[in-house]
């Protein structure tokens, strides 16, 4: 085994992802600490432009697998397997998309590392040391790797993305992809949530969550939103559920909302909400709970029941 | 076809708790079925109806307590199960990925299932691995964050959406026998009748423990080792509003006034 890392970038529909930026930064960071290379694998799609896009500092090495245009997790699973067992490096780092999801236990097991997933810290002096939020968030843990070699998916967001030139090498990596091994075959794409509103040009959201309880209660909601002239956007539930269309979602798999002011009523700030509205001026929640995560990124906030506090706040607006 | 949905008890924290060394005391812990298995045992139990499952079975990793979650499953629809649990993993406090794929591809070989559905992750520890891990362990195929799932039986294939990230959904062939992790919002799971929870009552749920499954106690030693748990420092630097409802509510029209985002 060799002390270095392996990346592997992510790509969709022509375009590099900002999941492949930052995992430069933790995979160097890592790199740094085991005193040794940060190599990326580039699979499928433009390699040689993306390659090139991926020529930045702190990067060692970029092995490309040019085959297929569009992600397929039997591809990366067969292509990150035995470029791994070539390079043996001590970290094989992913990110923890929804692609991520798809190939990164494979990979794990087939190459028989303990699997540490969506970590959103990691170090490592003799041992591997990560962070990781549990229970929604509202605790934080510490997982050590009993191994001297692992698998991690990074969280989005949690590093920096690097963005500065460097010149690593980068050469095509020969490896025989077992057609007969793949048993899937991505066919399309499809975009949703189209439709009446696009929440992602609202300059003022009130959003509402599960702590709305019943379908019923949503006509509370719709009541602020008509007596302030507000937008209606939601937590993924509340679509689940059908009380609003896909398209008022707002999150990691909804729409990313950038308005001046967004009040979550009843949300708890799950990580793959705030992924969706963090670029927002000015955060403001209203919730029962004063753990819940949301609190940590709003700006202000209500520590209230919504059924005492909105029907108070439409009176002021009335 | 037989059809196996792997169920999980999760945990949820109070509003107030504690952190007692690496755990959460008790006291302050409720237990549930997880919110994305929900949603699988529904897309089991549907194809169950449509006559193409001929058996629908549920499997879980827990103690004798989970048991009154693996009746839910079967309240809903589900024909019997299965619950995996040994001293040996009571003793863990974190049960890494590998050694639950382990657990749940002994009794997938057992079973011989066309087709495994699992939630995307648990809302516990949130891995959201183990259904493909799994799908690897005994060679099946797999897709992850299934949002729409439509299956030609006879073809033996599965069209599925996964749920990407920005509202796009990519379409994807799946060969069976296969996992697949299902996403919320998928279909709308049902809530368990009165007979249905009467019939649970006299389904089978088969415990194993780690011999039955032809294991010992090394198969379970995780790799992983959780040495602290913690609440993590607030990053917050909110303005809470603090009085009664009509103040809290009166200072935040006053904000949101100053905002210039309501007249
Ligand atoms: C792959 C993937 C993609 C996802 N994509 C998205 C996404 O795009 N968008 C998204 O939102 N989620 C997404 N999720 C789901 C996400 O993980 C959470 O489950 C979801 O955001 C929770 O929604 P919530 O905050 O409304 O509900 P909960 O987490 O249940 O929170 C409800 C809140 O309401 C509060 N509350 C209860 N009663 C009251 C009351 N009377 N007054 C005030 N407050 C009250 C509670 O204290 C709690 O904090 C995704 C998950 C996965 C795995």
């Amino acid at each position: 085994m060799s002390p270095s890392v392996l990346a592997v970038a992510e790509h969709r529909q022509g375009e590099l992802r900002d999941a492949s930026f930052e995992l430069v930064t933790a995979g160097r960071e890592l790199a740094d600490d085991l005193g040794g290379d940060l190599h990326l694998a580039v699979i499928g799609g433009d390699t040689e432009g993306f390659a090139e896009e991926l020529s930045l500092s702190g990067v060692d090495a970029i092995h490309t697998v040019a085959y297929g245009e569009e992600f397929n997790h039997d591809v990366y699973t067969q292509a990150v397997v035995t470029m791994a067992e070539e390079l043996e490096p001590a970290v094989v780092l992913m990110p923890n998309t929804v692609n991520g999801l798809d190939y990164a236990p494979a990979v794990a097991e087939r190459l028989s590392l303990p699997l540490v997933s969506d970590i959103v810290g990691v170090s490592y002096t003799d041992r591997f040391v990560t962070t990781r939020e549990m229970y929604g968030s509202k605790v934080e843990t510490t997982v050590e790797v009993g191994r001297e070699s692992v698998a991690l998916t990074i969280r989005d967001g949690e590093w920096e993305p690097t963005e500065e030139p460097g010149e690593p090498s980068v050469d095509e990596f020969d490896v025989e992809i077992d057609e007969d091994a793949i048993g899937s075959s991505v066919t399309g794409f499809e975009e949703v949530a189209g439709g009446d509103v696009d929440i992602a040009d609202a300059e003022f959201l009130i959003s509402v969550g599960r702590g709305i309880e019943e379908e019923e209660n949503i006509a509370l909601i719709e009541e602020l939103v008509e007596a302030t002239g507000a937008t209606l956007s939601a937590s993924r539930p509340i679509v689940d559920n059908e009380w609003l269309p896909k398209n008022r979602q707002v999150g990691q798999s909804g729409k990313s909302v950038t308005p001046t002011v967004y009040l979550a009523i009843g949300i708890s700030g799950a990580v793959q909400h705030v992924a969706g509205m963090k670029g927002a001026e000015t955060i403001i929640a209203i919730n029962t709970d004063p753990n819940a995560p949301i609190f940590d990124l709003a700006d202000y906030g209500i520590v209230g029941d919504l059924f005492e506090v909105v029907p108070a706040l439409i009176e002021e607006f009335q | 076809m037989k059809v196996l949905v792997t169920v999980a008890e999760v945990s949820e924290v109070d509003e107030a708790f504690e952190v007692s060394g690496t755990g959460i005391d008790e006291r302050y812990l409720e237990y549930d079925l997880n919110e994305w298995d929900d949603y699988a045992i529904e897309e089991a139990v549907g194809l169950s109806e449509a006559g193409v499952a001929d058996e629908v079975v549920a499997v879980t990793i827990g103690p004798e307590r989970s048991e009154e979650t693996i009746r839910m499953a079967l309240a809903k629809g589900a024909d019997r199960a299965v619950r995996i649990w040994d001293d040996a993993l009571a003793d863990q406090d974190l049960l890494d990925v590998g050694t639950k794929a382990e657990l749940l591809a002994r009794v997938v070989e057992e079973e011989e299932p066309e087709i495994v559905f699992t939630g995307v992750q648990a809302a516990d520890d949130a891995f959201g691995a183990t259904g493909v891990a799994l799908a690897e362990r005994v060679g099946y195929g797999w897709a992850a964050v299934v949002n729409a799932f439509d299956l030609d039986a006879s073809g033996g294939e599965a069209s599925v959406h996964r749920e990407l990230e920005g509202g796009i959904e990519e379409l994807t062939d799946v060969s069976l026998p296969a996992v697949f992790t299902i996403q919320t919002g998928i279909n709308e799971p049902r809530y368990a009748s009165l007979r249905g929870i009467r019939q649970a009552q006299r389904k089978e749920i088969a415990p194993k423990m780690l011999s039955d499954l032809g294991l010992d106690a090394d198969a379970v030693k995780g790799e992983l080792e959780l040495t602290e748990m913690y609440v993590p420092e607030t990053e917050s630097d909110a303005t809470l509003f603090e009085g009664s409802a009509e103040e809290t509510a009166g200072q935040l029209a006053e904000l949101l006034r100053e905002k210039g985002v309501v007249a």
